[in-house]
């Protein structure tokens, strides 16, 4: 390896990275530092990297261009404390109650400090943050926010912040990029993460990647559900290769539902909509999430922090539900509906603060939300759980660390708040490549060529195992069918003992039936229904950590709702849940408790009167 | 085992024949050709007027032949539309900024248009023809 | 929801087992308020697995989806049934060349997105702690309908020139670059010069307009394009006519 003189030289330059060992089995790529997923977290950590350290060979990784990656599909914005009126302690503490103190207070910390000069620096990127009239950044109200906090570029913040790190990342020439590799296994050695495989889908060719750190930042897993905000593309591979490499999977009981999504296409209309002054009506008209906890009524058309439409998403969609079943809610050919009314905040402002919003309702779904209400209802859009790490962005392998949806630190704990997602993949993004750069300074050790060789051809006697199967027993898309409809049906907004055992028992038959699924398309380029394949068998891992973890959680707690244990029980389940993987068997669920540094748990209070 | 991608050639003399915002092109682009040619012909006009009464006069007598008068019409009918294509065009190559927005394109486009006119009919005025 | 029998003839080309693309037609039931990619999807589900394309958000934002729908560059995810009689007829992408049925090669694109670097080049250097630039929103209405290209490429199967000419750095790639030029807080245009105003940059480019008239985010290429050229033939008298203003 070359060195410059301004780069920090790691200890252990100078490892001899070849492998002839594994190369014989495949081609191999070599790099310091390999990261998998290009979306807003792997960016932010590749640009880290690079600019720490010029002289590392950087391997970005992804499934997708790094453009369609879905931190594209953010709409609201990114939460960072930057006004005069705000504080550290406001976005911290509101973060921690929106988590339902699930969420480590130490983490939290470290991500409502970094917020800002994260959200500065994108700006210095040239990100094009909407702005007050004397120039400085504007920032937006948001659910469960008690100050505006949200700075956003109109309603195409993820948009702007993926664009922008993208084209911020084409300016460092070592950052390589390997778009379209879909990566298949990680390679473990000697209990250190040493890379992975992953099929280049224009040749169908599968590759190693051996690298000295690994980092997934591949997103969520969404698709796991039939009704869903996310693109095709957020199956949770990057969470299933680290739990099948023995990386706990936390929290992954806490999915979050979204309380406006189109209703029929689940296209998020994003929460600045209700930021920006709009209601929530059920079919009577009335605001109906005052008679759930979060009134008395507010002004129509002049947003109050922290009440009423700008409660935390768990509890809206929650009372969506308890509505429903009262029959207050409208009947459309898509199911049951409330009415998102913004008809009061004008065309100029819908046109200039939320077109997006109103291009997708007129659309897809033919309501101009300037002439008449949105129906809506919610619809699966985030998950708080994923790969255990700490608050350096490391899991608990050795040379893995992780980032973004995929991983949870956590600071979303049993709900996250809108906004500090994309924060969040900026902060740990970041440090995650920090962390990386340490872990190498530390760590000279390369990797048992004959055991690295061994794992390489483990992975492509799999694929190749996959290929040869015949007979038509099962198919992708059915098996695909049934665990989406087993999720939604029992792991929703509410949940029972009864029926998540019964989705237990269900994906268990299905990871069993899984093993026996035939590929229709036994060519090598650009081959999609392998992928899908590859992909539905990283759902199934990640559907039974949800659905094992919900059953384990005898409790309520942010997005997790059982009917069969309404309350919150903080002497038993103040803890983290971590799924472990265990092969063909359900997943072990093991708990570790949460870091509280000053914010003892307390109750959720969303009634805009007591504050 | 060959995984080379497919390239769908561009017919080169004909591509235009492929799609009708292609033929607007194509007609606008030459429309140039008619243009130019009513340049050549003014030209020739001021040559004959140097050369004398005599040529000047058997120039404007041809021009009164009934195929320069097709010619004329064909050349007027060119010129309106390369000029009305191009005027439409204008707001995208020189947009306007006015404080936080745009002026609107068709104001752009009803400037150019008010300017024709009157430069129209200034060189009418001129002409004689009022 | 009223149903109805949809007719899709696909473009079908796989490079191990085809010569050339040839069309298959696929016919099945769909609900009318079903997009062309929501039937690709159906198709994919339920008649033959082994169609491949490329997709992922369905909201007309991730840029994957770009065909050629009945002879249009469209946004699959945003091409209503609908708006659709008779057959439908699916090509993959214009101009770019076919990787595998309506998945095309786009490294062309990507290699000259880098080329014209896409990316803010600051005066001078800014630490975080100085805060945020100031920029007003009349500066920042100045570039902002230049951020919003999705990458999609539907300009470069609209546009012609890159059709004939592929060396055409070509309508995106050119606009990103004046989206840069035009951010007040940018200073790197000088650059950016050397690779848009020359002869693969914007002097390729005869102003057909057919990039503009696709492009699903309304980005307003062609206007770009032709804003580069006017400020670059300015550069050229101030250079030639005026040395005393040269900078």
């Amino acid at each position: 390896m070359n060195s410059s003189p301004n780069r920090r030289t790691p200890t252990g330059s100078g490892v001899n990275y070849r492998n002839a060992e594994v190369e014989r089995i495949l081609e191999t790529l070599h790099a310091d530092v390999a990261i998998l997923g290009a979306g807003g977290a792997g960016l932010r950590a590749a640009i880290a990297l690079a600019q720490e350290s010029p002289a590392l060979r950087i391997a970005l990784v992804s499934k997708v261009y790094p453009m369609r990656s879905h931190t594209c599909a953010a709409e609201g914005g990114a939460a960072g404390v930057i006004k005069g009126d705000d504080s550290l302690e406001h976005h911290f503490n509101d973060t921690v109650g929106g988590g339902d103190w699930l969420c480590d207070q130490d983490a939290v910390d470290y991500l409502v400090r970094e917020a800002p000069r994260e959200l500065i620096q994108l700006e210095h990127w040239g990100c094009p943050w909407s702005r007050e009239p004397d120039g400085s950044v504007a920032v937006r109200p948001f659910g469960g926010m008690k100050k505006q906090r949200t700075w956003f570029a109109a309603d195409k913040s993820g948009f702007h912040i993926l664009h922008t790190l993208f084209q911020t990342s084409l300016q460092f020439p070592s950052i390589e990029r390997y778009d379209e590799y879909y990566a298949t296994d990680l390679i473990v050695d000697d209990g250190r993460c040493r890379g992975f495989t992953a099929i280049e889908m224009r040749s169908g060719q599968m590759k190693c990647f051996l690298a000295r750190a690994v980092i997934i930042a591949s997103g969520g897993a969404g698709r796991m559900f039939p009704f869903t905000t996310n693109g095709a593309i957020k199956t949770g591979d990057g969470m299933a290769l680290a739990y099948r490499a023995g990386v706990p999977l936390k929290d992954m009981e806490f999915v979050q539902y979204h309380p406006t999504g189109l209703p029929n296409t689940g296209t998020l209309l994003t929460e600045a909509c209700r930021g920006e002054g709009g209601v929530l009506l059920n079919r009577h008209g009335r605001r109906f999430l005052q008679d759930y906890g979060m009134g008395p009524e507010t002004p129509l058309g002049k947003a109050v922090l922290k009440t009423m439409e700008l409660g935390p998403r768990d509890r809206v969609s929650q009372a969506f539900w308890h509505d429903q079943r009262k029959g207050n809610m409208v009947g459309t050919q898509w199911g049951d509906c409330m009415l998102l009314d913004m008809r009061h905040l004008g065309e100029k402002k819908i046109d200039e603060r939320l077109p997006l919003v109103r291009d997708m309702a007129i659309s897809y779904l033919g309501v101009d939300p300037v002439t008449d209400p949105v129906p809506v209802r919610p619809v699966v859009h985030y998950m708080m759980g994923g790969i255990d790490t700490d608050i350096r962005a490391a899991t608990p392998l050795p040379g893995l660390f992780a980032a973004g949806e995929c991983a949870c630190v956590s600071i979303n704990g049993a709900n996250r708040l809108g906004s500090n997602s994309l924060t969040e993949l900026l902060v740990f993004g970041r440090r995650a490549a920090l962390s990386a750069l340490e872990f190498l300074d530390s760590s000279p050790a390369a990797g048992n060529a004959g055991v690295l060789a061994a794992r390489a051809g483990e992975a492509q006697a799999r694929l190749r195992e996959l290929f040869g199967r015949s007979g038509e027993t099962e198919t992708v898309a059915g098996l695909r069918r049934e665990l989406t409809t087993t999720m939604e049906e029992h792991a929703g907004i509410y949940r029972s003992g009864e029926g998540l055992a019964e989705a237990c028992a269900t994906l268990a038959d299905l990871r069993r039936r899984y093993r026996s699924v035939t590929l229709h398309d036994k060519t090598n380029v650009y081959n999609t229904d392998l992928l899908q394949a590859l992909e539905l068998g990283c759902m199934l891992d990640c559907a039974e950590a949800v659905t094992a973890s919900a059953l384990a959680r005898r409790e309520s707690r942010g997005a997790h709702q059982r009917l069969d244990f309404t309350e919150r029980d903080d002497a038993n389940f103040l803890r983290h849940s971590l799924a472990c993987y265990r092969g063909d068997e359900a997943p072990a669920i093991d708990y570790r408790d949460v870091v509280i540094t000053r914010s003892p748990p307390g109750v959720r209070d969303y009634s805009g009167e007591q504050k | 085992m060959t995984v080379k991608p497919y390239v769908r050639a561009v017919p080169r003399y004909t591509w235009f024949l492929a799609h009708s915002r292609y033929l607007r092109y194509i007609t606008r682009e030459v429309t140039c050709v008619f243009i130019g040619a009513y340049a050549f012909l003014m030209l020739v006009g001021l040559k004959r007027l140097a050369e004398g009464r005599e040529a000047w006069e058997a120039f404007v007598q041809a021009l009164a032949s009934p195929a320069s008068l097709v010619f004329h019409v064909a050349v007027l009918a060119f010129a309106l539309y390369h000029t009305t294509s191009w005027f439409n065009v204008t707001p995208k190559a020189m947009p306007i900024q006015l404080g936080d927005g745009f002026v609107p394109g068709r104001v752009i486009v009803g400037a150019h248009y008010a300017i024709w006119i009157v430069l129209s009919l200034a060189v009418l005025i001129l002409a004689g023809v009022f | 929801m009223s149903q109805r029998l949809v007719e899709l003839e696909v473009l079908r080309f796989n490079p191990e087992t085809d010569a050339e693309p040839t069309f298959q037609r696929y016919a099945v039931e769909c609900p009318e308020e079903w997009v062309v990619l929501d039937a690709l999807n159906h198709i994919k589900e339920t008649v033959d697995p082994t169609l491949s394309y490329r997709w992922s958000c369905h909201m007309a934002v991730c840029g994957s989806c770009g065909m050629m729908i009945n002879g249009e560059p469209k946004l699959s995810c945003k091409s209503f049934l609908r708006d659709y009689e008779g057959v439908i007829r699916v090509e993959p992408l214009a101009h770019f060349p076919i990787q595998r049925d309506l998945v095309t090669v786009i490294d062309d694109f990507v290699t000259k997105l880098k080329r014209v670097k896409p990316y803010l080049v600051a005066g001078e250097a800014r630490p975080v702690e100085a805060g945020e630039y100031r920029q007003t929103p009349a500066q920042l209405k100045t570039y902002k309908q230049y951020t919003l290209c999705i990458n999609c490429m539907l300009c470069y199967a609209a546009c012609p020139e890159y059709g004939l000419e592929p060396k055409f750095i070509g309508p995106a790639a050119i606009s990103l670059a004046h989206r840069y030029n035009l951010d007040s807080r940018d200073a790197g245009r000088e650059a950016r010069q050397q690779e848009i105003a020359a002869t693969e940059g914007v002097w390729e480019c005869s102003f057909v307009g057919a990039c503009s008239e696709v492009c699903p985010e309304h980005v307003d290429p062609a206007g770009a394009l032709q804003q580069v050229k006017i400020k670059s033939t300015l550069d050229w008298f101030r250079e030639h006519l005026m040395p005393w203003r040269r900078t």
